[in-house]
């Protein structure tokens, strides 16, 4: 049952994410089915898109339950992050909770734009997922709404103000960056998560 | 701190490299699928892909490349080049590009960027910009070649109100003379607007660079033969940013 699926949900495209595990050797399958999903090794949750749609779909399929339940390692990206947390400030969404965390829209300022987009530091990096991450790697960010600092916070990225760029709570890991498009250090971060006991 | 970017922009025809000085005389710079890779390979922070033969046929070939590209890339990249519709944004975005450029189809259709603002999200919409100071600045389509009359700024104003989330901005003034970026209009630019904002047009020079994120205090630069012909190497690039104190990724 060595199998990494990935949560099939209408939010934005997934290709890259395939590719990069491609790229570590690991097939993963695309798949909204719930049997599926939980005889998984381990779960993606990626997502690219609004808050609002991805949760009534998530509801309406039942998948939010699904990835409630879930016992093996599970690692949420972009969008996918935010739906973690309880409530999102992006058409004021309650999302899943798994992180007792609100989930704020940026401020743009003269200097900070909105979305936050590039390649920015990950600092205090800690746990498993940033085993072998030299301090203040870059990685790439694009989004506009952010988790606040909370217990779960696991590193973070300095922008308008710190915010969480990445959040843990037991099997549940979350990145708000994207690993399959931060170049090397994604690559590790991405092979930490697939190694993770 | 966020890092500004360095994008080596590919032109595009027939599925290989061209880059041409003041958009003519075209000249065969390589495979753009290993031209990627190497790019990625040697610290490009993203990379930009112009069809610039953009044509029906030609489409299908780019999603093909973008397909390509894609299983081998591991930095974002943004495919533009008579971008239409939203479904052929749905399908460069399906076959793995980050984001798309529009152009020329938004001009005449602003409409356009609403809709794949709202179908996409406005992280993945790119507004390509052509200008030229005359000597006010104004919007030019077809690839620098016809003037439309309308106010650079306020264009760009109304292009990030519809949806967009970045600007990408070229002085055809600049292109191909490698005497260095618009810094005054890019910097205007920047001040102006909530979103980034990539500078590209005219760079030859490192230090063509290091004004852009100064004084033009672009977030990302774009350049195309000075990477391709080897003239300026990324590497180094950076490390000279970063001496001027510039946050790179180094």
């Amino acid at each position: 049952m060595n199998k990494t699926a990935i949560i099939k949900y209408p939010a934005g495209n997934i290709q890259s994410v395939l590719h990069a595990l491609d790229r570590l050797g690991t097939k993963a399958v695309w798949t909204d089915d719930p049997e599926e999903i939980r005889s998984a090794s381990r779960v993606i949750f990626p997502g690219v898109g609004e808050a609002s749609t991805a949760m009534s779909f998530l509801r309406n399929s039942g998948l939010d339950e699904v990835i409630l339940s879930l016992q093996q390692p599970v690692l949420g990206i972009c969008l996918g992050l935010q739906l973690f947390c309880k409530h999102s400030a992006e058409n004021n969404t309650e999302c899943l909770g798994i992180f007792d965390v609100q989930v704020q829209k940026f401020e743009a300022n003269g200097q900070q734009k909105v979305p936050h987009m590039g390649w920015n530091t990950l600092e205090s990096a800690q746990g498993s997922l940033f085993q072998g991450i030299a301090p203040e790697a870059y990685v790439y960010f694009v989004h506009s709404y952010y988790a606040v600092q909370s217990e779960y916070t696991c590193a973070t990225t300095p922008y308008t103000l710190p915010f969480s760029s990445a959040l843990q709570r037991d099997n549940f890991f979350a990145v708000q960056f994207h690993p399959e498009k931060s170049g090397k250090i994604g690559q590790q971060i991405l092979h930490n998560f697939l190694t993770i006991n | 701190m966020l890092a500004k970017r360095i994008i080596p922009c590919l032109d595009i025809k027939n599925g290989q490299t061209v880059k041409g000085v003041q958009f003519q005389n075209l000249q065969e710079a390589g495979d753009p699928v290993s031209l990627a890779a190497a790019y990625a390979e040697q610290g490009a922070d993203e990379l930009v892909f112009l069809d610039i033969t953009a044509t029906q046929e030609n489409r299908r070939t780019m999603v093909s490349l973008v397909r390509q590209v894609s299983t081998v890339l591991n930095i974002p990249f943004t495919v533009g080049g008579g971008i239409q519709s939203v479904a052929e944004v749905g399908d460069l975005l399906q076959a793995g590009a980050d984001k798309v450029s529009i152009n020329s189809a938004a001009f005449k259709r602003p409409e356009l960027i609403s809709e794949l603002a709202q179908a996409f999200g406005s992280q993945c919409v790119v507004l390509a910009l052509d200008a030229r100071p005359d000597p006010e600045w104004q919007v030019y389509l077809k690839g620098g070649t016809q003037p439309t009359g309308r106010d650079l700024l306020s264009w760009a104003k109304e292009g990030v109100e519809r949806g967009a989330g970045e600007i990408l901005f070229t002085s055809m003034a600049h292109d191909g003379t490698k005497n260095g970026f618009a810094l005054d209009m890019t910097r205007q630019l920047s001040q102006s607007l909530p979103v980034p904002i990539i500078a590209s047009g005219g760079a030859g020079q490192v230090s063509h660079f290091v004004s852009a994120f100064t004084e033009g205090m672009a977030d990302a630069a774009l350049a195309a033969s000075v990477f391709h012909f080897g003239e300026i190497s990324i590497p180094s690039l950076k490390q000279q940013l970063d001496h001027y104190g510039i946050p790179v990724r180094l």
